[in-house]
């Protein structure tokens, strides 16, 4: 018989779910019934919340502020501790003092997106109408609806036009449905390593890791949480498949090559004879402990549904006719979940409609993941991206 | 239309090389502030640069990878793309000028690049090294290889520039295409324009590469 190791259980038990699902550890806005979120699926969501950080000051006359849009497994702790897993904020590499993304200068706004599981409203949270878990009765929500909240967000802090949003992968397409959809809204749009629809390979991708959420007997087609457990096998396994489209052929090969792990020779089982295995099993378990089942499907579903064109009569230009916005667009060589070609599909659309837009395609082996690790000609792009923009938006230190 | 209402040019701000290009101050000359333009071949976004600092509205097309991030670094709107290929992709009349710097040469297809440049843009400005210039010519007569100068400095076999014709031929091409030129200029090995009063001949002898300020024609 060989020996098989499966994959450990999460250390944190499924109570500390509840605490920064409904109570986060971030700034919340509450909106009650007097303003529901009209969702894309015909469901007014109300009352719903949003728990998001800031960094920096907004200027007296409320022309700095950056929205970070966040990928599909990020939340709103861009550059600060993480409150469950206690790891620096995701985007530190970007954002914070003397980066490109400096609080010192702008007022950066991150918000968890309608539908996650770190303090917005979402299939974790309680449901108000049965004092239960929301799981499957959760509506399933868009791109456009967790712009759509964004934006009331924005209204309640009193900001009529954003400097600039930001975002990447998840986050980039939330960018460019905030152009589609409030372009005088935008004054710059930087949209990194993302796509205008989510193509079918990507699909297949998410539907697989779906799958393995719903393959895992703990799942109990959503209930999991009135049980107090949670599908982390089938999660960790949705989240080892989806690493690997993060990751590069190349990466992997510099990263962990044929190299064993804590061994000489194979140990003839299914053990994580190899580093790349080990790593993969980390990765999932570690995931876990900080994300929800549902909302994993929730966010993945939202993703598919994205396709800017087919909401303006399949003709992608139309959605930035007229536009104003400053846009920047980059994408990384060996980026095969959002390649190069699915960017220059939005800039060709962009210059149909005479956008000023930047495009630069950064050298890397480090795939997708590339936007969150530390790549300085990116930093580069994206520090003159915002000086220049907010040169013409009239910042002061803007243009040095 | 004389030589020193051409030159010299009165605040502009140097490159970082602190040297402006003697085409590149003249190709600025030409656009009116305020206006909306398409540098087609932009490279490290010199000619940009300097019209941005002159309010213009500028955007970048380019070829190489390195040179697109380059310019994006400095703050500048360029995109990697390909004259060849990428033109189509922009409407009609979407801006006032396309520039094509010393470009035109290095296009697989010359003649329907410069139909696009005048089909997005109202005018275009086109400046190409001229092959009819005299040190050209004495290259090809005396020496008999193919000539190589200064400013073109690659061998036949590795030049990117496939399509070399003389100030006479793409007078002829513009002919051809029904273009009109609104000013056509001449500099010399130095940058300095030849004298306008000068025959045709005389330019496409020594001219070192030729600047046209073009527009559509009215029709035939």
């Amino acid at each position: 018989m060989v020996g098989v190791k499966s994959i450990p259980s999460p250390a944190i038990s499924a109570d500390d779910r509840s605490h920064e699902v409904d109570h986060p550890s971030s700034l919340v806005a509450h909106f009650g019934a007097e303003q529901p979120l009209r969702l894309d699926c015909g469901v007014d969501l109300s009352p719903f919340q949003i728990a998001y950080q800031t960094y920096g000051e907004l200027n007296a006359d409320r022309s700095n502020a950056i929205l970070i849009c966040h990928a599909l497994t990020g939340d709103q702790h861009v550059a600060n501790v993480h409150p469950v897993t206690g790891k620096p904020g995701w985007w530190e590499t970007l954002v914070g003092p003397g980066r490109p993304l400096d609080p010192d200068r702008y007022f950066i706004i991150c918000s968890n997106v309608i539908g996650g599981c770190m303090g917005s409203t979402g299939p974790a949270s309680i449901n108000p109408a049965t004092g239960k878990v929301w799981g499957l009765e959760f509506p399933v929500i868009t791109i456009p609806d967790m712009v759509r909240a964004q934006a009331m967000l924005i209204d309640r802090l009193g900001i009529d036009t954003l400097f600039a949003v930001v975002g990447g992968s998840m986050g980039g397409m939330q960018v460019l449905q905030w152009t589609a959809a409030y372009p005088s809204r935008v004054f710059s749009a930087l949209a990194i390593a993302c796509s205008t629809r989510h193509s079918a390979q990507n699909i297949a991708f998410h539907e697989l890791g779906r799958q393995a959420v719903m393959a895992d007997p703990d799942w109990h087609n959503g209930g999991y949480a009135d049980r107090g457990i949670h599908p982390h096998r089938g999660l960790a396994v949705a989240r080892m498949a989806a690493h690997i489209t993060y990751l590069s052929d190349a990466a992997l090969h510099r990263k962990f090559g044929r190299r064993m792990q804590d061994r000489e020779l194979p140990t003839f089982s299914f053990d994580a004879d190899f580093q790349v295995e080990s790593y993969l099993r980390y990765q999932g378990s570690s995931f876990v402990e900080r994300f929800d089942a549902n909302a994993y499907l929730y966010l993945t579903r939202a993703m598919d549904y994205f396709d800017i064109a087919a909401d303006h009569d399949g003709v992608l230009a139309k959605a930035f006719a007229g536009i104003q916005t400053r846009f920047c667009v980059v994408s990384f060589t060996s980026d095969w979940l959002f390649p190069t070609s699915e960017s220059r599909a939005l800039v060709h659309a962009l210059n149909a409609s005479s956008a000023r837009v930047s495009f630069a395609e950064i050298e890397t082996d480090r795939g997708h993941d590339a936007f969150l690790l530390d790549v300085p000609e990116f930093f580069d792009i994206s520090r003159a991206f915002l000086q220049s923009a907010g040169k013409a938006r009239g910042l002061n230190g803007g243009g040095d | 239309m004389s030589v020193q209402e051409v030159l010299p040019l009165g605040g502009v701000a140097a490159g970082q090389s602190g040297q402006v290009r003697a085409d590149h101050l003249l190709v600025a000359e030409m656009v009116k502030p305020g206006s909306k333009v398409l540098d087609v071949g932009c490279g490290d976004g010199d000619l940009l640069q300097l019209l941005e600092a002159r309010g213009i509205d500028g955007r970048g097309i380019e070829l190489s990878r390195e040179g697109v991030n380059r310019c994006v670094a400095k703050g500048l709107a360029v995109v990697q793309g390909d004259a060849d290929t990428d033109l189509v992709n922009y409407p009609d009349d979407a801006f006032d000028y396309v520039i094509l710097s010393q470009t035109l040469q290095a296009t697989r297809q010359p003649k329907v690049v410069l139909e696009n440049l005048l089909r997005i843009g109202h005018r275009a400005i086109v400046s190409f090294p001229n092959f009819g210039f005299w040190k050209m010519r004495l290259q090809l007569l005396i020496g008999g290889h193919m000539p190589r100068t200064e400013n073109l400095p690659a061998t036949w076999y590795d030049t990117a520039n496939i399509h070399f014709c003389t100030i006479k031929d793409f007078v002829e091409l513009c002919d051809a295409i029904n273009v009109k030129m609104e000013r056509s200029v001449a500099l010399d090995l130095y940058g300095r324009p030849v004298p306008l009063n000068l025959p045709w001949w005389v330019w496409n002898m020594f001219g070192e590469q030729g600047v046209f300020l073009l527009s559509r024609g009215g029709g035939k």
